[in-house]
């Protein structure tokens, strides 16, 4: 079932590139259903989920290399399994979400069901070799969306986040190959490594293996310093891209960074738990303050993707540290930044897409080029209205769901850094309000009379999207429970396991 | 009956003597036909071959030895000269002696498959005779064109003064030891043999002489002027086949010499490091397609030779060895495929958008490149990755720590290449294809990477346990 849901995708990808003689709308239309069928796939298998049930159910296994202990694993967590439904839930919207510039429909679509495939395999493997390789995957379908269809310096940005995201994939090859040679016998098995923690007591070895790992995902989530790559790629992409970039494409960089330092070498990371919980501040107060500073509506957006990824990883660096007694709070924190995860997905996607919007009808993001479009657009104004304030984490909303578990753990576990951190917010507050005055009141100059709303479409695609917004910020049990299921054992997990147990 | 034990090879041999005489009597524009009659004569080859897999043993008094990494490597070699031929009608068409390259290729690939199953000194010498001479013709091929001559040239230097060492080797290993035989000399060990000063000098000048035909160090010079000056065929032969049938060779030897007898595996791993090193550093700052090439091929025999030195040292060494010589096979052989088919260019300014002109040379180029680095899910991963396995088992942990940097290293040129192909905008005009034979061997060897990588299941379930006497 998990496997079919990243095997439709990829199929649909191939039928649209294979048939020279379809439509655009015929395209989008058949897009649209392919990418409907992983999230249908992925609601039954939550169905099936049970809450009390074993660290990762609903596992599927195939031989690939034995020899080597290499499969095809698939099978779910209440991690994998948030951020899977949230991935599938943001590619039928993008999908859906008409293009801006209408070229080569066929290829568009189908470089975007590869992308779905490669981001849902990422999530639902339990293979380290296989994750690796839709960790690559990802990163091509994403660089030929921004190269093709993007505007601007779509080519140099398209490079540089290929260049960037490759590089530290590199680093990660080498943890994940460093991190299986130590088990016996061999296996790529994630359940197998965060049962027998191989590297546990490795001395040097392993601290190199977690700089590989963590090196690699942050350049992906991005942190602060590595994460110039994402302005320029944000800003040249296509909104639609834009947005599965800032909502999947990201969250693989903290998804790892739970899934293998975090789980795989407990030890290691609750040694180097408060650098990185000071790495997430540093990406907090930067990323705010860089995107206070920009005067085009998407770079403010993107900057905003790096304050919030902050927040995550400090949520994930508090869970790590051993501290005794607070396992509570840890993994509250860890709760808190899955959540975050999730919300900043659906919120930052509607974001980027009302951003393409926006560039679709005045081909411009500079916010000085705009104001009052409440007068011609409310939908479109409401939308980024409610958006802006979801991100900027107004309780009701699901980004205060996340926000305030990330900070009650972290308070717990490293008060100072969290103390600090909530400048974030504050700034984060004033980002966004000032960026909706500036462009959806106050005086309207007159190239803007005639900006138009949002279509049918475009329409329903928001209003799906902020309902769930909505629905997680006031009733985030049911996410919650999916996602407490995974941490509890994530967090409290045994500290050492004898080998081969 | 032992002379059955040789069928493959006595196939080729006649194989080789068929073309040469078609070459002889039929027109020029028919010669076409000798690569059709060399083809035919390989799958003969190979399906002989095949009756010999599960064998272990020795045959011709011990000098040819027959077990699981021989047929294998000499299956390689097979499989790879095949593809060479494959590549040759069109880039051979013009040239008058078109006919005989089919002759030299498989008389060539004898000294190579030879080599793969020396048991002995002097069987590994006129391996090394037969597979040098041959390779001195096809690297200086257009013998109108300096820079070919100029390859051959160096070639052959190399070669005699390696060849000249390596018999002098051969001289005091037989003299010290009274034995030329592989097994003869292990038990000789085994019975308290001394490491005198003469026989360690004898061992380790006949090393130099495999490496001279492994291209790595210290007789490695000759690997970068064939890829760029021989005709792309022959580069793509000599880059692959000889090394396929030295690194066997080297294997053997190895094993002949036990750990605490004398210290040869320390020196391999030494001369392992070096080239690997040598090779990629070179290979950075070359402006040149077809030396980087060879370059990288360099670097890559010092990758071979991580199984070598722990060939005893972990039962697994002798499926690594294979694994990764097939890796290395498929992945260099694709990229000369790539450069036959746009008619040799190489100036890598002439390789910038290539992938929007011809996106199927620009993908098996890519695919290529990414498997001689050893990114999943190629059959570069999994060959480079069984090495490393074996190496940190094998007790040389040291070694696979320099090959990891190294690998790091090589992704820098692989991407010199690379990027500019993907990412800059195509300059004027068409590209010019050679033909579609040509074209058909790049696209099969650049699905094979991939096709490779998904069965290494099955293949390295094969491979398991293969044995090297």
């Amino acid at each position: 079932m998990l496997t079919l849901a990243i095997l439709v995708p990829f199929v649909g990808a191939l039928v649209l590139v294979t048939a020279p003689g379809l439509r655009a709308t015929t395209s989008r239309a058949l897009a649209v259903a392919t990418a409907a069928v992983p999230l249908a796939l992925l609601c039954f298998a939550w169905s099936r989920f049970s809450l009390g049930g074993t660290d990762f159910q609903l596992v599927e296994e195939m031989a690939w290399v034995p020899a080597l202990g290499v499969a095809w694993r698939v099978g779910v967590d209440g991690v994998s399994l948030a951020l899977s439904l949230m991935t599938g839930v943001l590619f039928v919207a993008t999908i859906a979400w008409p293009m801006e510039q209408r070229e080569r429909e066929r290829q568009y679509y189908a470089w975007f069901l590869f992308l779905e495939a490669a981001s849902l395999g990422l999530f639902l493997t339990l293979d380290l070799l296989v994750f690796y390789v839709f960790f690559d995957l990802s990163l091509v379908g994403m660089f030929f969306l921004i190269g093709r269809w993007g505007h601007g310096e779509r080519q140099a940005a398209a490079l540089k986040f290929f260049i960037y995201t490759f590089v530290g994939s590199l680093a990660i090859l080498l943890a994940i190959i460093v991190l299986v040679l130590r088990t016996d016998p061999m296996t790529f098995d994630m359940r197998v490594l965060i049962a027998q923690q191989p590297l546990a007591g490795a001395g040097p070895v392993a601290t190199l293996v977690f700089l590989g790992f963590v090196m690699g995902f942050a350049i992906k989530a991005p942190l602060f310093p590595v994460h110039t790559w994402l302005p320029p790629a944000h800003v040249n992409a296509p909104g639609p891209a834009s947005a599965i970039l800032a909502g999947v494409l990201l969250k693989m960089g903290t998804y790892g960074m739970v899934r293998m330092p975090l789980q795989m070498m407990r030890e290691t990371f609750a040694a180097y738990a408060l650098p990185l919980a000071v790495v997430a501040l540093a990406s907090i107060l930067w990323g705010a303050f860089v995107a206070l500073g920009q005067t085009s509506i998407k770079r403010r957006i993107a900057y905003t993707s790096v304050n919030h990824m902050g927040y995550a990883v400090l949520g994930i660096a508090a869970a790590g540290a051993l501290v005794a007694g607070e396992e509570h709070a840890r993994q509250l924190a860890l709760t808190g930044a899955v959540v975050e995860m999730v919300a900043h997905g659906l919120i930052t996607g509607t974001l980027f897409l009302l951003a393409g919007s926006i560039w679709a009808r005045a081909d411009t993001y500079e916010m000085d080029r705009f104001g009052g479009l409440a007068g011609v657009a409310p939908k479109l104004t409401a939308a980024t209205v409610v958006a802006a304030f979801a991100s900027l984490g107004l309780p009701g909303l699901a980004g205060f769901v996340a926000e305030v578990q990330i900070f009650i753990g972290a308070f717990a576990v490293f008060p100072w850094v969290a103390a600090v951190g909530l400048v974030g917010i504050l700034i984060t507050a004033a980002l966004f309000l000032t960026m909706l005055l500036q462009v959806f009141f106050g005086e309207r100059p007159v190239e803007r009379n005639a900006f138009a709303d949002v279509g049918r479409v475009e329409g329903a695609v928001l209003l799906a999207i902020l309902a769930l917004v909505v629905v997680i910020g006031v009733y985030p049990a049911w996410l919650l429970d999916l996602v407490n299921a995974a941490t509890d054992s994530a967090v409290v997990g045994t500290a050492t396991v004898a080998p081969g147990g | 009956m032992p002379i059955g034990d040789l069928a493959p090879e006595i196939a080729v041999l006649f194989t080789a003597v068929a073309t040469l005489l078609f070459a002889m009597f039929a027109p020029r524009r028919l010669h076409v036909v000798g690569a059709i009659i060399a083809l035919s004569g390989l799958t003969v080859a190979g399906v002989l071959l095949a009756d010999q897999l599960g064998r272990t043993g020795t045959t011709f008094s011990g000098t040819f030895a027959i077990d699981g990494v021989g047929v294998w490597a000499r299956f390689l070699i097979l499989v790879a000269t095949g593809v060479c031929v494959m590549i040759s009608p069109g880039w051979f068409a013009t040239d008058r002696r078109h006919g005989e390259v089919y002759a030299v290729f498989l008389l060539s690939a004898v000294g190579a498959m030879a080599l793969a199953g020396a048991a002995d000194l002097m069987q590994l010498v006129v391996a090394v005779l037969l597979s040098s001479v041959t390779g001195y013709t096809l690297a200086a091929y257009h013998r109108g064109w300096a820079i070919s001559v100029e390859a051959g040239m160096k070639y052959f230097l190399i070669g005699a003064l390696a060849n000249a060492v390596l018999v002098t080797g051969v001289v005091f290993v037989t003299g010290m030891a009274g034995v030329t035989g592989y097994e003869p000399l292990a038990n000789a060990f085994a019975d308290g043999l001394i490491a005198s000063p003469l026989l360690v000098a004898g061992l380790a000048m006949v090393a130099v002489g495999i490496a001279y035909k492994l291209g790595a160090a210290p007789a490695h010079t000759w690997v970068p002027d064939v890829a760029e000056g021989a005709p792309v065929p022959s580069a793509a032969f000599l880059t692959v086949v000889p090394k396929i049938g030295a690194a066997v060779a080297f294997a053997r030897l190895v094993t002949a010499v036990p750990p605490d007898a004398l210290a040869l595996r320390p020196l391999v791993a030494t001369i392992a490091a070096v080239t690997m090193t040598i090779g990629n550093l070179a290979a950075l700052r070359q402006q040149d397609v077809r030396r980087l090439l060879g370059w990288s091929s360099v670097s890559q025999a010092g990758y071979v030779l991580m199984a070598v030195v722990v060939i005893d040292l972990d039962t697994g060494a002798p499926t690594a060895l294979v694994a990764m010589l097939g890796a290395y096979t498929v992945g260099n052989i694709a990229a000369f495929a790539v450069v036959a088919d746009l008619r040799g260019r190489t100036a890598l300014s002439d390789y910038s958008g290539l992938a929007a002109r011809r996106p199927l040379d620009a993908v098996v180029l890519a695919l290529a490149f990414l498997s001689l680095v050893g990114i999943p899910p190629t059959v570069g991963f999994f060959g480079k990755f069984t090495v490393f396995e074996v190496t940190i088992a094998g007790g040389y942990g040291w070694l696979a720590l320099v090959a990891a940097t190294n690998t790091v290293v090589s992704l820098i040129y692989y991407a010199r290449v690379l990027s500019p192909m993907v990412f800059d905008a195509s300059t004027n005009g068409a590209v010019a294809q050679l033909d579609k034979m040509t074209w058909a061997a790049a696209v099969a060897t650049g699905s094979a990477i991939i096709a490779l990588g998904l069965t290494a299941g099955l293949l390295l379930d094969q491979l398991a346990d293969i044995s090297l006497l």
